[in-house]
Order: structure tokens, then sequence, then C-alpha cells
């Protein structure tokens, strides 16, 4: 069995492992680094449980293998707070009670901060669209949309 | 499973020429990495493509068309203003593909040879008139998109070959595509049935069309008799009436879990038709 | 409790952040696949690819010669000799002789990487011999459809019914004859409605440790870990004493996360690689193929109705399979069909029929959306037919406070008409409607259930208090245990630490199932506090040398109850906590029963859709939930749960659906085929919350979790029909239905 070493940036920290070029970036998050907030909710692409930003470009870390991180940066749900200061999205989350069960939360935060970071106003179908490879059986989305565009109103400045 | 990053084309083709088993080339790998999930195919020998230089551009060709890499993602192609004001519908095809997570590493020449007959983006490629460059143990040839598939998950690359670029054509003056496609949700799902129009006016009348259609048949398709049922004409009803039957006769679907062969016929004709007055009205100097 | 008594809560129907929400929005909660244990092996799983096969031979020596691979199981390596329950369930973990179904685990290997533990389940040779296989009910209850299991018939069954029907039930009331003699319309159809998946977006996963001593640990995610006890320790022959089960926290469950599926096969790869940890996490494809699902139903509707609307008599046929197991939840569909009304007289029969499909577990109101479909689509055809108003004809048929409820027991308070009274008046009903738009309704109702509970709360040192609870936390319990527990003790809600504890900590809990985590276990929280403020009533009392009866407990502390009780300034809760090692040491309360004083919720939903008449695809333009909460104890879960029944039932309604091949095997095992809605396929989901207090709970709670995916099913099917003129009377009804149900109106 060979395997291959690999070199990455985490939330700003370089870490090495050791990666079978058959394990995904979400099997050596999880698996190797411990970074556990990152979900496996299908290994297809379908359901967004696994978002992680790859060199800023939001994308599921099940469809990307972990020798494909060599030389990268990624970014998780481990590294959206600042030390204790929540990102606006995330205290949003739990103010309008956005999540139930909270397993797809850490894929919804990742990916809405994604968008907000592109499109600081977005409308209610935008937000939509753009989070529609998120999976949510829970909430039935409502509040998970309000979260997202009151979060943006606060980033904007604007009173919610 | 071994893992390789060639630095050229020619390096890549070497590496898979000289592969004695299961060889994949890897783009964005959102589809080699779900077989691979799912054991359907364990490749011996994975070839990671975006080490090569240019991969991930988008260039203006020297006639003004344009070349694009074999890395370019969805949510790149969707961000290129210039290519979008040209070929709308070749991105429109491209961005339906997946999720918003899939569109940061699928690739339109992934989806290509990934043989798929559903393929969202390749009827507008078809449509466009796009060809593909290919390098090869035997040299370098180009092939044009429509004669890439073969079959469900077979394409007319041969043992070695990689494909190193896709190439557009100029838009040229007056002209206009879209891509349409049909799914029962509003996101996520595989085409039951796509539909791509790409036309040229001279005023009101077209002077040019290729049709293309997805999921309808094996591979995706040109349907020439659909356009010729719109060339000349100003898109009126009784155009749109017989492009409608050009499109449905130029169906050959199978039954399967996503719809049946009648569903898919009809609706064929009725993407035809929306597809092709958006095309229309781009032609006609609306915006994307 | 008086029905419309409003009484003013300091907590109770207020909106704090969820105690569990910091851990859930920076990823640090832990769920069943989250954990991690030194010496931990992975495990994978054999599957059959067949829908019904003989198992001739399984040869695993080439996956145990794999350098890695620490164990391989079949079910030569569980305990014979089981019966009933616990055989299907042993059955079901691992088969035996056959295979039943596409996805029925055959071996199981565990190995020191998953990669491993892959590699060798591929290695694992499985000869089989293909018997021939049945997937649809109708087919399934054929009296020549291929055999699943002879001689698993109950004694419910009479005798010469087919042979895979292995449950039967009849009941009613009235003179069904006089009743349809008696309509102006007599009106009979019959409704299918396909399987669907719960659809949790959390695979199943579990950490599972057993020795040669047979004592043995498991981490899972569970919505009952007692549950899981003994069915494991039933499967494996353990007693239940000897398993310790921790629940992760849980992502997503409604109601298929109430039984086992791969958790003994932990347990036992654990045992026979030595006491070694193992780790099992199912795949996407491994959850629908063979976890969940609901079952599919084929079901006989006969109402009669006057011209104004009244029913007169009601007969139901439900035919539903449950996979190759009995358990098909026709029993619940049946007591929901007519439950929302006044009917004299009912006939209800069901078949439950074996297929060769995976075997169902419970589904958010088991078998109730199935039936609300099949009657509310019904009565709908008639108010249409009568030119009668739907809700106006639901009022008049309404069940009230006290009457017979369809299924036996007389209800207590309910709130129905109040849930429809309120619809009426919901500004979406004047909502103007375009070309191709429609409006529908539907009701639904589910009940409340007891069930064993048992909790334990204590008060720290300082004041503050912490609640056991043993029914896993999925959309909010602990937040509205600790608004209750804070509530009833007069302290503040950061001041309440409520814990999901372990099968240790605690007697014997069901899950959290049956809508009565909050009804349940928040009533065994307040009975806990309410003893230790009489415990603190007491120590105050000792303290200044009265009776203690003759203190009593306001805003957090004892004070004399009374001016003849004594002159003395009130004693905090912090600081008799303070003092309590010197008073009698700690102070606790505890509380186990199977409550009672069930109070069951009625819905009622309004959608406005618009159908593309050239694709038959529906989309949902507006969409209203109205349900009676009893009380909201936290108003933004119990939308949550109004808001995500009504999306799963969407789904169910529009796109969702098992799609079995001519071969038996499953077409549709991922999220790409399996449609779920996602962002975009919704509007915002309004609310209206109607509290009709249950006056069998401290705090008038009724069960709301359920309910909500009820009436979305036939909503949507009238909706349909308002807008298309197209009945559907078939479920899912996706695009290609629609449109072959439009042009079939020609």
């Amino acid at each position: 069995m060979s395997k291959v070493h690999v070199t990455t940036t985490v939330n700003g920290d370089t870490v090495e492992f050791l990666t079978d070029p058959r394990e995904t970036l979400l099997d050596c998050l999880r698996d190797k680094l411990g970074m556990t907030g990152s979900k496996e909710g299908c290994g297809t692409g379908d359901c967004g449980a696994c978002s992680v930003m790859l060199d800023g470009v939001l994308v599921s870390s099940c469809l990307v293998l972990g020798v494909e991180a060599e030389g990268k940066t990624v970014d998780t749900i481990e590294g959206m707070a600042k030390g204790n200061d929540l990102h606006p999205l995330q205290r949003k989350f739990v103010e309008h009670a956005a999540l139930q069960c909270g397993f797809c939360t850490p894929g919804f935060l990742v990916a809405s901060k994604a968008l907000l970071d592109q499109n600081p106003d977005p409308t209610e179908e935008e937000v939509r669209y753009w989070l529609a490879g998120n999976l949510c059986r829970c909430t039935g989305y409502d509040k998970i949309v309000r979260a997202v565009l009151d979060a943006a109103a606060e980033l904007r400045g604007e009173a919610a | 499973m071994r893992y390789h990053t060639p630095s050229t084309f020619t390096e890549a083709a070497e590496i898979a020429a000289g592969a004695g088993g299961i060889t994949r080339f890897l783009a964005g790998g959102t589809d080699v990495l779900v077989q691979l999930r799912a054991g359907m195919v364990t490749p011996d020998d994975l070839i990671d493509l975006k080490h090569i230089p240019g991969v991930m551009d988008i260039t203006r060709t020297d006639d003004g068309g344009w070349k694009i890499g074999v890395a370019v993602s969805g949510a790149r192609l969707g961000a290129h203003d210039a290519l979008i004001a040209d070929w709308p519908g070749v991105v429109e095809g491209m961005e339906l593909v997946g999720s918003t997570q899939v569109q940061g590493r699928a690739t339109l020449t992934g989806n290509l040879c990934n043989g798929s007959p559903a393929a969202d983006s390749v009827p507008g490629l078809v449509a466009a008139g796009a060809t593909v460059a290919i390098t090869g143990p035997d040299g370098d040839r180009e092939l044009a998109v429509e004669d890439v598939p073969t079959g469900p998950g077979k394409t007319a690359l041969q043992p070695g070959e990689v494909i190193s670029a896709i190439t557009l054509p100029p838009r040229g003056a007056n002209g206009g595509d879209a891509y349409l496609r049909f799914i029962p949700r509003t996101e996520m799902d595989i085409a039951v049935v796509g539909c791509a129009v790409n036309l040229r006016l001279d005023g009101d009348t077209i002077t040019e069309a290729r049709v293309a259609l997805g999921a309808v048949a094996p591979t995706v398709r040109l349907a020439p008799d659909a356009a010729a049922a719109i060339i000349g004409t100003s898109l009126d009803d009784a155009a749109l009436a017989a492009l409608t039957k050009a499109a449905e006769a130029a169906c050959n679907p199978i039954d399967d879990k996503r719809g049946t062969v009648a569903f898919r016929t009809e609706v064929a004709g009725v993407l035809a038709r929306r597809a092709a007055r958006i095309a229309y009205d781009r032609a006609k100097g609306a915006a994307k | 409790m008086a029905k419309d008594e409003y009484k003013e809560f300091r907590l109770v129907g207020t909106r704090p952040d969820r105690p569990d929400g910091l851990d859930k929005v920076t990823g640090r909660a832990r769920y069943g696949a989250d954990i991690a244990a030194p010496g931990m092996l992975w495990a994978a799983v054999v599957r059959s690819p067949h829908a019904h096969a003989r198992i001739v031979r399984i040869d695993t020596s080439k996956a145990e010669a794999l350098p890695g691979v620490k164990a391989v199981i079949t079910r030569a390596d569980f305990p014979e000799g089981l019966t009933g329950e616990a055989w299907n369930m042993q059955e079901n973990t691992m088969a035996g002789e056959r295979a039943l179904y596409d996805g029925h685990a055959v071996a199981a290997v565990a190995a020191i990487s998953a990669l491993i533990a892959q590699d060798a389940a591929r290695l694992v040779e499985v000869e089989y011999e293909i018997l021939p296989h049945v997937t649809d009910v109708d087919e399934a209850i054929k009296p020549d459809a291929p055999v699943i299991r002879a001689g698993a018939a109950d004694a419910t069954v009479p005798e010469g019914m087919p042979p895979n029907v292995v449950r039967y039930m009849e009941f009613g009331h009235g003179d069904l004859d006089a009743g349809f003699a008696a309509a102006d319309l007599v009106m009979e159809k019959t409704y299918k409605t396909e399987a669907t998946h719960q659809g949790y977006i959390e695979p199943h996963a579990c950490l599972g440790q057993l020795g040669s001593d047979g004592k043995g640990e498991m981490w899972v995610c569970t919505q009952g870990h007692w549950y899981i006890r003994k069915m494991c320790t039933d499967v494996l022959g353990l007693d239940p004493a000897q398993l310790r089960v921790t629940p992760s926290e849980i992502g997503g469950g409604f109601g298929g996360k109430t039984t086992i599926f791969m958790e003994p096969l932990s347990l036992a790869l654990s045992r026979k690689a030595g006491g070694r940890p193992v780790k099992v996490v199912m795949s996407r494809a491994e959850v629908l193929r063979a976890t969940g699902p609901t079952a599919s139903a084929s079901m006989d509707v006969k109402i009669g109705m006057k011209k104004d609307g009244t029913m007169t008599a009601g007969k139901v046929v439900f035919r539903m399979q449950g996979g190759a197991f009995p358990g098909a939840p026709v029993d619940m569909a049946l007591y929901c069909a007519f439950a929302a009304y006044k009917v004299p007289a009912l006939h209800h029969e069901g078949f439950d029929v074996l297929a060769n499909r995976p075997r169902a577990a419970a589904y958010r109101a088991p078998g109730s959306p199935m039936a609300a479909y099949a009657v509310e689509s019904l009565v709908d055809e008639m108010c249409k037919e009568l030119n009668l108003d739907p809700i106006d004809t639901r009022l008049k048929n309404a069940v009230r406070d006290g009457d017979q409820s369809s299924y036996g027991p007389k209800f207590g308070s309910i709130g129905l008409v109040e849930v429809l009274e309120a619809m009426k008046a919901h500004p979406n009903l004047q909502a103007p409607l375009g070309p191709n738009q429609g409006r529908g309704v539907a009701s639904g109702f589910w009940f409340n259930h007891g069930g064993d509970t048992s909790v334990s709360m204590a008060i720290s040192e300082d004041g503050t208090a912490q609640v056991s609870i043993g029914t896993p936390d999925i959309g909010g319990l602990r937040a509205s245990i600790a608004l209750m527990t804070a509530e009833t003790l007069g302290i503040a809600y950061d001041d309440v630490r409520v814990n999901v504890v372990e099968t240790g900590a605690l007697g014997v809990n069901e899950p959290t199932h049956g809508s009565r985590a909050t009804f349940a276990s928040g009533k065994a929280a307040v009975i806990a506090a309410r003893q230790a403020i009489t415990e603190m009533c007491r120590r105050a009392a000792a303290e200044w040398g009265i009776d203690a009866e003759a203190v009593e407990w306001v805003d957090g502390a004892a004070q004399p109850a009374g001016p003849n009780a004594g002159k003395f300034p009130p004693m905090t809760i912090k600081e008799i906590a303070a003092k309590m090692s010197s008073t009698g040491g700690p102070i606790a309360g505890h509380h186990e029963s199977v409550p009672d004083g069930v109070g069951a919720s009625f819905g009622a939903h309004v959608v406005d859709v618009e159908v593309d008449p050239e694709t038959g695809r529906t989309t949902i333009l507006r969409y209203l939930v109205v349900q009676d909460a009893g009380r909201a104890i936290h108003p933004s879960y119990v939308e949550g749960q109004y808001q995500g029944g009504a999306a799963q039932g969407i789904g169910w309604a529009l796109n969702e659906g098992y799609i079995y091949g001519d071969d038996g095997r499953l077409q549709n095992p991922v999220f790409l085929d399996y449609r779920v809605p996602v962002a975009s396929d919704l509007p915002m989901i309004d609310t209206v919350i109607v509290e009709v207090p249950n006056p069998g709970h401290p705090y008038g709670v009724r069960g709301v979790g359920e309910t909500g995916i009820t009436p979305p099913l036939p909503a949507i099917a009238n909706a349909i029909h308002a807008a298309t003129g197209a009945r559907l009377r078939s479920l899912p009804m996706n695009p290609p239905s629609v449109l072959a149900a439009i042009k079939a109106l020609g």
C-alpha cells in the first residue's frame, strides 16, 4: 500500500498527512486531522454537508481527493469563528432556530458564507438557488433562508 | 490506485498509453470520485490534469473564438462576462450541472467525457459547433463535440488519448444561443430532456441554426430537421409548430427512473420551442 | 386547566437560543460518525444485490486472508433459536438462509482501515440462487405471488388469505348500509402511495465494543438508546444491563432511527476481533437500500355524503407492504383515516403484506399520510362534486371534545375546530390565483404517545439545576426541557443544563418518537422539579422551625405561606443550595412513569400550486400550516416541526419515491434520484400555532412533531386538481404523471 504525503493549509495552519490516493479530502479532514465538523451525508456531491472552501472556492470535500489538497488552502467550519467571536451567520442560525438536528448546519454555514462573501445583498431566490446543493431534511429551509438574509443585512450594516 | 500529476498533455497521454489497467483522467473529479466511491470504477492509474499549465485558462483565439482549458470549472466559466456575452447558452448549460459546490470543480471537458446522454453542457457545445483538441500517442487531432460521445458512458477517445482543450467558434454577428433542460425539481437533478438552440439572424429571419437534444437518445444528438424547420423563418407560430414536430421526431428515448418515452418526447418539443425563442431574442440583442 | 385559560408564563412561550446551538454552528457537536476510540477497527457490510435469493454458500476465506482484516462475520456468528420479533430483527440485521431484499446484509468485515474493510468486503464470495420476487403491494397480495416467508402470518389472519398477508384487522361502528343509503352522494376510489425514505441527512453510524465477558459499550446515533440496547442484546443473546449505550448527537431520524440496522454487527465484529471497538458508518446507498423506509400503500375508500356536506358513512380497505417483515403501519393508517370526522357508520379493514423490500421503519406519523391522501382526496372530490366549501365541510363533520373517535376511545380536549377556524381567517385563503394555479386544503391527525419515561434532576451547589433525560434531542428538546424546568423552579433559563444521558444513568426510556419527548420528558422533568421544590421547602421550614406544609415556593424562593406561618424573609434557591450539605445532603428529584394525559394534535394545510400545462411540473407558490400545539414551549421549534413536516410531505407528494426495476433492485439509492425537496423548490412555509392547552400536561403540551407530514399529500393533490382539472390518485405526482393526467382529460 503506497500512501502519499500531503502538506496543506487548513484554517490557516500548515498540516501534513499520509493518504491513500483513494481517500477523499473529507476522509482526510475527519479521520486524519480530527476535524469532524464537515459531515458526509451522501458521498456523491448531492447533499452539501461536507462543504469546504478550497483555495477560496466552495466545493464538496467528498468530491476532492486528499492528494489534491497538496499545496492548497482549505477552510472548514472549524475556522469560521475567530476565537470565541462567531461569524454573524453562526449567530443568526442560532437566533432564528435555523437548525433542528444540526447535521447539515456546518455545510450550510460554509456555503452561505461563500455566497455572502461574493454577493452581500442576495435576494431570497438567490439564496435558495445558491443553497440548492445543501440538503436539510428538518427545517423546510424557511428559517435557514431567513437567517442567511438577516446575517447579510447585519454584515451590510443594516439593522435587522 | 496510482496518482499522477503530469505537467504536459504529452506526458499525460504517455502515462495513459503505458498504463495496463483502468485509467481515468482527473479534472474536476465530480464524476470520477462518485464512481470511485460507489465502487463502480476504481482506476489503477488516475492522471490529474490540473498541474498542466493553461488548463484553468479561458482565452480568445486568433479568429475570435474561445479556447477553454480542460480544468476550467463551471464557476469560472460563469464568471467570464465576455464568454457569456458570446455564448450564453453554452455557459448556462454548464452552470446547470450539479450544485454550487459541484460548480466549483466540474468542467465542460469532464461533463463531455463522462459520456452521459443527459450531460447538461454538451447540447450547448454541439449546437455552438464546438470542437475538442485531442493529444494522443499518435499525435494530435481535432474532433467535433458531437462526435465525442459514442454511447452511454462511451467516447471516441482511443486508449492514451486525452482532450487538451475545447474550442468554441467565433460568435459572429446577430447570433444567439440558449439551453433549457427539464428536471422534476428546480435544481440538483439529471436532465430528463435537454435542448440547445443556436441561431443567426438576418433581420428577423433565421439564416443559420443548430438544434441539439440531450437525454432523448444514447448520445446527445444534433437534430438537423429541427434546425431546418426554423431556418428561413422569423420563428412564427408555424415555424415553432414545425420545430416541435421535428424535435419530437428526433427523439429515440428510453423509459427509466427519470422519465418515460412519451414524456421525454413531448417535453423535447416544448423545450425546443422555448429555447428557440430565447436564442432568437438573444440574437436580437437581449442580454442573458 | 380550563380550555381558554391563557396563563402568563415567565419563560414558557419565549424563544431563547438553544443550549446546544454553539456546538452545532461551530462543528463541535459530535454525531454518530464523529468519534474514534483507541484500537478502533472499521467495518464494511456485504449486501445482497438480489431482491430474493437463497444463499447457497458464503466463502470468507479470501477476505480473512487480506492483511489488516481482524474479523469477518455471517449469520453463523449469531445465536440460533430466536423467535418472534427478536428473530425478525436478527434476520433483518443479517440474512440467514435467504436474502429477502436488495441490500439485505449477508456478511460483515472489520479491518484496521475503512479502505481495507471495503476491499475485504469485495473479497467475500457469496453464491446465490435467485428466487422469484415481488415488490408491489397489489402484486404481493395476489394468491399466486412469490411467497416471502411461509408461516409468518399471525393469529389475526383468517384461513384462506393470500400467503403474503401476515396481519389482518377490521373494526368500525354503526350501520354502514343505512349510512350509505342516507347519503346523497356515494363515491368510491382507489389511491396508491409509493414508499418514501425518512431521508435524514446523517447516515446511520455507531461505534460498538463487546468483550468475551458479554460486557459492551456503544456510541450510536439513535432516537432511543434503550431500544438499541434491548434490540442489540436480543439479537446477540446478551443481558441488556451489560451493554451501556451512549447516544451521540443525532442528525435527523423522523422515526427511522428508532430501531436497529447495523448496530449488532459492530458488537458481533468487536467480539470476534478480541473486543476491539468497531465503527460502522453506512453510505447513503446503504441507508436507502437497507434502512427505513416507509410502507407503500394501496387503498380503497368509500364515503357517503349528504348535499349539505354531512358525512353519513365511510369505508376503507388498506393494503400496505412494509418489506419482508411484518409491521407495515396499516393499523395506524386505519386509526387515522377518519380521525378528523364524526361519522355515524364506519368500517375499516387492513392487510399487512410482505414484499421483497427493506423492512419498513417508522416515518413521521406512520400510516397517517397515506390514509390522509386517500380520505382527504376523496372528501375533496366529493366537495367539488357537491359544490361545497372544503373547510366548511370539514368543520361540519369535525370531531369535538368528548366525541367518540373513529378508532374507539373518546377524545379529551382537542383543537380541530379551532384549527379550521384559524385557517379560514388566514390571509393566504384570500390570495388571488392566476392561470394554471389552484388551491388545495386538507387536514391531518396524529396521536401523542406517553411511553416509558425516566428523568432525574438535581440542584447544584449554586442553585442552578441539571436535568438528565433519556430522549435524544433532535429538534430543540433541550431548550424546551430547560424552559419548563426553569419555569417550574423559578430560575433563569440559562441556569438549567439539560443532558441527554446514557443507558446507565436512568431507568428505561422509550425513544424520541410518537411526538412524545416534549410531552413525556417535559412532564417528568416538571414533576421531578416539583419534588426538588418540596424538598427545598422542607429544608427552609426546618431552618425556620415551622411546618413544611406552611412553606410555599414563589419565584425561585421558599417563603412562609401566609401571615400565620411566621415572618421570615424568602429563602432563595441559591441560599438553600449553598448549605445543602449541612441540611440533609444533595437536593434532587426524579420521576419514572408512563405519563398519562396525552394530547392528540390536529392540523390543516392550505397550499397554492401552479402547474406547467406543457410539462406537468408543479410549483408550490404558497404554503400554510395551521396546527394545534396545546402550548408551544419554544415556538420557534414548534414552527420548525410544522415547516419540516410540510416539506417532507411536499417531497412525498411530488417527487420522492422508491423506484424498483424489474429485477427487484432499487433504482434510485442516491440523493441525485431520490429527490427530496431542495431549498429552491420551496417557498417560505407560513405557520399558525393554535393553542388549545392539553389538560394532561402541566404546561398544556401536545405532541406536535408528526401531524405536519400528513396533510400535504392530499392538499397538493387537491390543489393540482383545482389548477388542472386532473385528479392524481397515485403518488408521486411527478411531472410525467401530472402531464399524462392532464393529457388524459383530452
